[in-house]
């Protein structure tokens, strides 16, 4: 992608997001947000970012290729585990890198 | 607590802010090797940052781009992720409204998950009289400077990363520090599971429609969920604010 367009869609994203931060506190009285949409606007970061996450770490040569040998898998569910006892990001991190090189270099 | 000035008022915001960035400062850093790593110039980095200023969008945008994906798709994929700024300036509009331009129009800019945390029970229960925008500013200022600050570092960090450290899959694992302490009930646990699913198995739709399929699945599923169960509603409904990046 070219220098030009990247920065159009930064930009993009970037009025797109200030316009959301902003819309309430400019239409105040004006507008009620829908109770479907702001119940349906809870699950979106759990619904995303999980579609995020597994992709990448269940295809890591990327586009739909399964590798058999992938310790991407038993790292990520390290991960997520510590995260679900610490809730902290640091450890998440560094236990699941940690986790990856050790099963990287056990597979060598 | 009241404030007798607004300095004051500011101060004790910044104050409240500095516990919650050792959170933060990872996400910056990663977010900042992974811009470099992806071969942006570190003012293009820091173009992005500012513009954005919200690092879950901005990982997910990088991610993409990695995937080859399409721009509409990267710009709709990082709206979507930030369409919850939509029920956070529902929530402090009462609050903020009666400000200035000159005032308003920043302050939203500045809005973050970590302000929005801190301030929503203070600003409804009237605890911080008529300072309390003072306040939200003190927050809101703290948090942008952490981040902004932490991808810096980042930018200069990244070239020395060498490739061995596979240091990429920390952006899935940052997703995953994101998205596991969110999940506090059958009807978000099911939204993740579903849209984990869909994606995994949609992988190969073109223009990474998977990825939008998967999301809509997945908020779809939490509304079966929550609607079958309505016991669970109210700890689904705390899971947005907690969360590490702007």
């Amino acid at each position: 992608m070219s220098d030009l367009s990247l920065w159009g869609m930064f930009l993009a994203v970037g009025i797109g997001t200030f316009v959301m931060r902003l819309s309430f506190v400019e239409l105040y009285g004006r507008w009620r947000i829908p109770t479907l949409l702001s119940r349906a606007l809870v699950y979106v970061p759990a619904s995303v970012l999980a579609a995020l996450v597994s992709p990448s770490v269940v295809y890591p040569n990327g586009q739909g290729e399964f590798a058999f040998a992938n310790p991407q898998i038993p790292a990520a569910i390290i991960a997520a585990w510590i995260a679900w006892k610490t809730r902290s990001t640091v450890l998440t991190l560094a236990v699941g890198m940690a986790a990856l090189w050790g099963f990287k270099f056990m597979a060598l | 607590m009241t404030y007798r000035t607004a300095t004051e008022a500011f101060l004790n915001g910044v104050r409240t802010l500095i516990p919650l960035t050792p959170g933060v400062v990872p996400f910056g850093l990663i977010t900042g090797v992974m811009a470099i790593e992806m071969g942006m110039s570190p003012g293009m980095s820091m173009g992005m940052t500012l513009l954005f200023y919200s690092g879950s969008a901005q990982l997910v945008a990088l991610q993409l781009l990695q995937n080859g994906a399409l721009p509409v798709t990267i710009v709709v994929t990082a709206l979507i992720i930030n369409l919850r700024f939509i029920m956070y300036s529902a929530s402090l509009a009462p609050h903020l409204h009666h400000l200035p331009r000159r005032w308003t129009w920043p302050v939203s800019y500045l809005l973050s998950d970590q302000s929005y945390a801190l301030c929503t029970l203070k600003f409804s229960s009237g605890e911080l009289g008529r300072f309390a925008p003072h306040f939200y500013a003190g927050t809101a200022v703290a948090m942008w400077l952490t981040w902004q600050l932490s991808v810096f570092a980042g930018v200069y960090l990244g070239a020395n990363i060498p490739e061995t450290w596979s240091l990429s899959f920390a952006v899935p694992l940052s997703f995953l520090a994101l998205l596991v302490p969110g999940i506090r009930g059958a009807a978000s646990l099911g939204a993740a599971v579903t849209g984990g699913l869909i994606a995994v198995s949609a992988v190969s739709l073109p223009y990474n429609l998977g990825l939008v399929t998967a999301s809509l699945g997945g908020v779809i599923a939490g509304l079966l969920i929550e609607s079958t169960g309505k016991k669970n509603l109210s700890s689904a409904s705390a899971s947005h604010v907690e969360r590490e990046t702007p």
